[in-house]
């Protein structure tokens, strides 16, 4: 039993020290440019799936379920927005435990459905411009908010499902009623907090 | 000579005052002679323990904070919650923390004020959401010159939960009757889900029918017939729940001893959610801060000169044995509650259809009795995995501000419109609803004015 142990014990320290090996050839750091990228990446692939996978397989091709802003009351699939949001915030509230974690990031529009998701600093009014009128281009800078140095990075968000734009289009509360599928139509700003 | 009787005197006086004081901090359940201002309505029961909320600090403000979350944070998360703490953690919301801390519920709630303290609570001005949305006519041109402290009126907004009357619901609801076609509250869920309660102790009683002959209580204790009949006629004794179930009390892994007379200890092991409820209201909260039970004559509200020395616990209530549930809905209430709106109930339209649903004029559920407002059965998630209905046995869930009500409790029988007016009527209120409202809040008609804008700009494409 003890020899098993052992074994054991020795296999976790080389699997662990090979591990450390590898991060370290590869740089102690992750550029912090790199890493929006990465959470940029699982972020959007994630809402991807979820429009396509379950949203849009669900209410459009097999018609069995809605999706709604309100989807306590009406009994619904949540919005892949409000889905996003919803892991935005879960994220905020598990990074309390990680001290070492620290990152936050929002879905943002110049034509906002709910007003308080418009841009609100320079960075991200000048980005969602950025993304808007240049497209594939992402825009990067850093800025300081509340005493605090931030790497801030801007994805443009676009329509892609044709249910995407109608909604927008439809909603009430939306400033903008001329999307097309293809228009950026918002975007995702992500934060990482940089010294100084 | 004179002088040093004086300085004799004046170091007794010093000696009894720090050791009166002294033990009052160490030992003594009541410290209130400590607080610096009166407490508000909803923490008055517990100021006297100074730790219930000042755990381990006077000055740190995280600490204070988790005391507080840790009896209303349930309530404060979404989607209940429209103002989640999350939301002013993003860096983008630095400017507003600046203005107004919507990370610490002090901010807004300071205790020992009651100068500036209003009726919910709030210590801010009431025209505290112009610091973020200052611009909102922009958006909802309906609400132009409106000032900001009529936010909270009755029928409008709740910080706390938006969710509950946003524009859309009004729209939805604004065409209802005074009375709904049907009128009738949920039926409770506990047995059909009593399988997916993880914590039901199904190993020690599994379902099934007992009687007097099963009764597992110690050998040579005689039980009194009365008692006896009382629990056979319960679901208790129906559902396998025997004597040994309530009466043996311990701690995990301790050896349970036999106690004539179980508290709420007991009835967590099976109705947990009921009573962490219970003592998230004004009935229990003395119970969960450590402290002795709470007793009428500690109440703010006028309560009834003979009942001033019980002491409130499941049983107050539920009556041991019998758990009549009728009981406890209405003749447990007014046996203590002697004020205007209580004193008023037995003349009410709502008492009238309780007394015929108890005569079986009508079907179970049409009654309105004073838990079917004041302790709704509402339908909540009880685990990550489970929502059932249950009956809210923290009665302040829904009574501040009152239309915190309108949804789980009025709705099952009223029409929204009627409902936000009748909530608005103050004496109405106080004749327990004995009438018609004679005020009347805007909200309803500006969600349908400004549907009538979307419809008009949309060609009634909408929704």
């Amino acid at each position: 039993m003890k020899k098993t142990k052992l074994a054991i014990g020795m296999g976790v320290a080389i699997a662990t020290t090979s591990v450390a090996t590898t991060l370290s050839a590869a740089g102690d750091m992750v550029p912090v440019k790199a890493m929006a990228d990465a959470l940029h990446l699982v972020m959007d692939s994630d809402r991807t799936i979820y429009t396509r996978k379950i949203v849009n397989r669900l209410v459009k091709k097999e018609k069995v379920i809605k999706a709604s802003e309100h989807f306590e009351d009406d009994k619904a699939l949540v919005l892949p927005a409000q889905m996003f949001r919803f892991g935005a915030e879960l994220v905020k509230k598990r990074m309390e435990k990680k001290p070492d974690v620290d990152f936050s990031y929002s879905l943002q529009s110049l034509w906002p459905i709910n007003k308080q998701n418009a841009p609100k600093t320079k960075a991200e009014k000048e980005g969602l411009k950025f993304v808007a009128e240049n497209k594939g281009k992402n825009y990067y800078t850093e800025e300081t908010l509340g005493g605090k140095k931030y790497f801030t990075a801007v994805y443009a968000d676009t329509g892609v499902a044709p249910v995407c734009v109608s909604c927008h289009n439809k909603h009430k509360d939306t400033p903008k009623k001329d999307f097309k599928i293809g228009d950026v139509m918002g975007g995702v700003v992500i934060r990482i907090p940089i010294g100084g | 000579m004179k002088h040093s009787k004086l300085w004799l005197l004046w170091l007794t006086m010093i000696i009894i005052s720090i050791t009166t004081l002294s033990y009052l901090i160490l030992e003594g359940e009541d410290k209130s002679v400590f607080t610096p201002g009166a407490m508000t309505g909803g923490h008055h029961q517990i100021g006297v323990a100074c730790d219930a909320c000042h755990t381990s600090s006077f000055t740190d403000e995280d600490e204070m904070q988790k005391a507080c979350e840790s009896c209303h944070g349930d309530q404060r998360q979404k989607p209940f919650d429209s103002h989640p703490q999350s939301k002013f953690t993003d860096p983008r919301n630095a400017d507003r923390l600046e203005k107004i801390n919507a990370l610490y519920c002090v901010t807004c709630h300071v205790e020992h004020k009651p100068e500036i303290t209003q009726k919910t609570g709030l210590t801010q001005p009431l025209d505290f959401c112009v610091h973020c949305h200052q611009d909102i006519a922009e958006d909802r041109p309906s609400h132009a010159g409106m000032g900001f402290e009529t936010c909270a009126s009755a029928g409008c907004h709740n910080y706390h939960n938006n969710r509950a009357l946003y524009t859309d619901f009004l729209v939805k609801h604004m065409h209802e009757p005074e009375t709904l076609d049907k009128q009738v509250v949920p039926a409770r869920e506990f047995a059909s889900v009593l399988e997916e309660i993880a914590t039901y102790p199904h190993d020690r009683y599994p379902v099934s029918t007992l009687t007097a002959k099963d009764m597992d209580a110690p050998a040579g204790m005689s039980v009194e017939k009365e008692l006896m009949h009382d629990w056979e006629s319960t679901a208790h004794a129906r559902s396998g729940v025997n004597c040994s179930a309530c009466h043996l009390q311990g701690q995990e892994g301790e050896d349970k001893v036999w106690v004539d007379h179980p508290d709420h200890r007991s009835c967590q092991t099976c109705h947990d959610v009921e009573v962490t409820q219970f003592q998230q209201g004004k009935h229990g909260m003395r119970l969960k801060s450590g402290l002795s039970a709470m007793t009428p004559a500690q109440a703010r509200l006028p309560m009834k000169e003979d009942a001033h020395a019980k002491q409130l616990n499941c049983n107050t209530c539920h009556q041991g044995h019998a758990y009549k549930l009728e009981t406890a809905a209405v003749e447990a209430c007014l046996g203590c509650h002697d004020d205007q709106h209580s004193l008023a109930y037995k003349d009410s339209p709502h008492y009238t259809l309780w007394e015929k649903e108890m005569q079986g004029d009508l079907p179970a559920g049409s009654g309105v009795s004073c838990a079917s407002c004041h302790m709704p059965r509402t339908s909540i998630d009880v685990s990550d995995w489970l929502r059932r209905v249950v009956v809210q046995h923290n009665q302040n869930a829904t009574l501040v501000p009152n239309e915190k009500m309108i949804r789980p409790v009025c709705m099952s029988c009223h029409g929204l419109p009627f409902a936000i007016d009748a909530m608005a009527d103050t004496d109405l209120v106080q004749r327990n609803f004995k009438g018609k409202p004679s005020v009347h809040i805007n909200s309803v008609d500006m969600a349908e004015q400004d549907n009538n804008r979307h419809l008009q700009e949309t060609g009634g494409d909408a929704f």
